[in-house]
């Protein structure tokens, strides 16, 4: 086919006109969102005592962290779907949410006796959290995925793993409403190990899917 | 942003606004571009020029299928050299060789290479070839015999809906032959 044909196929194909990609991205939240809930309430549900735990600093710590780490992830995704973006130093926004939890990480190794670091850590539900946070994540994950390859992402695998840090920020927001566990080592610990895991399969998901 | 990036522009956000003759208009201006780029870019890594036409078809189509992630305040010309080098890149894979190509402005190429147009003409074989038999025909129709959508349709006996559906699935298979080969 020369290309002035190649054209003319194009102009005639021009009524077929896809999904703009921020609105998918932001449709992706919504729907990701809604299945890891009706998921999370089916199976797990919000602790009891979250009344009195939602007195605690602690607790509370855990949403400052999961959705910063969410609303960081879903900023640089709707970046990553032009294919002339490339994320150079934005690329810290990322950093923030461990940046806070290193933070609070420290100062519970200042203000708790070192005896008590390790029990801390260990906490009741790791492997609870392990299973449940990457399994509330794969509705989100699809759904990113899903809403990026609307886009034209430069680097598949990078936007393969943004999806993947939004959808495990987002997985583990409704996580932390029934995990007991609040000190920030045990969320340092378990819940970066969890995400990470969402993450990698978000880069070889995307390197897999989101090639153009 | 130079007169030939702000033409670009205005074209295409008249024809994200459904306006056809922009559309033809766009793609036909940015191809002269685009081809003097590959060419610079083929002669770089000692390919020959033959090779371009099958980066610019891909890069149309890439063009085409990916428009909605151009935002329309921002300028175009970084745009169409990001797609343009990402096709290239997959030219050099598919040759085996993992390039490193320095991000070009397309636009500083613009027309400047007219004197070639000898190899405008070529025939980019494996185009037609890897569609099924019906969207062979729609396409033909359409962009080689230069039918409308209407004759097309009273030719093969379909509705007009269905040749638009099985031209937008013949133009998706087009963009993705390479990509299947990739793997």
């Amino acid at each position: 086919m020369k290309t002035d044909d190649l054209i003319t196929a194009l102009v005639a194909d021009r009524g077929a006109r896809p999904m703009k990609p921020r609105d998918a991205v932001m449709a992706a939240v919504a729907a990701g969102a809604a299945i890891a809930a009706i998921l999370f309430f089916s199976i797990l549900g919000s602790r009891p005592d979250i009344a009195t735990a939602a007195e605690t600093y602690r607790f509370l710590f855990k949403f400052v962290v999961t959705l910063t780490l969410a609303l960081s992830a879903i900023a640089l995704a709707l970046q990553v779907l032009r294919p002339e973006v490339s994320l150079g130093r934005r690329l810290w926004l990322i950093a923030i949410a461990p940046v806070l939890l290193l933070l609070a990480a420290a100062a519970e190794l200042v203000v708790m006796p070192s005896s008590t670091w390790m029990p801390r850590l260990i906490g009741h539900n790791m492997r609870f959290c392990l299973t449940m946070i990457p399994l509330l994540s794969i509705a989100p994950l699809a759904a990113f995925l899903w809403a990026l390859r609307q886009g034209a992402p430069a680097n598949p695998g990078l936007a393969g793993a943004i999806a993947g840090l939004a959808a495990g920020g987002i997985a583990a927001t409704f996580y932390a409403s029934h995990c007991t566990d609040d000190s920030p080592l045990f969320v340092m610990t378990w819940y970066s190990l969890a995400i990470g895991l969402v993450t990698v399969a978000g880069y070889f998901a995307g390197r897999r899917w989101l090639a153009w | 942003m130079g007169v030939a990036e702000e033409e670009w522009a205005v074209l295409m956000r008249a024809a994200m606004a459904g306006d056809e003759v922009a559309y033809r208009a766009f793609l036909t201006a940015i191809t002269p571009s685009i081809r003097a780029t590959a060419r610079r870019n083929l002669s770089r890594f000692s390919l020959g020029a033959s090779e371009a036409e099958d980066v610019v078809q891909d890069t149309l189509l890439a063009v085409h299928l990916k428009r909605q992630t151009w935002d329309q305040g921002r300028p175009i010309g970084p745009w169409i050299s990001a797609i343009a080098r990402n096709k290239f890149i997959d030219l050099m894979r598919r040759r085996g060789r993992n390039a490193q190509v320095p991000i070009e402005d397309v636009i500083e190429t613009l027309a400047a290479e007219d004197n070639e147009t000898a190899l405008d003409n070529y025939d980019v074989q494996r185009m037609l070839d890897n569609l099924n038999e019906k969207q062979r025909a729609v396409v033909r129709s359409l962009a080689i015999d230069g039918a409308s959508v209407r004759q097309t349709a009273e030719r093969l006996n379909m509705t007009e809906g269905a040749i638009r559906v099985t031209l937008h699935r013949a133009v998706k298979a087009l963009a993705a032959i390479y990509r299947e080969q990739n793997k």
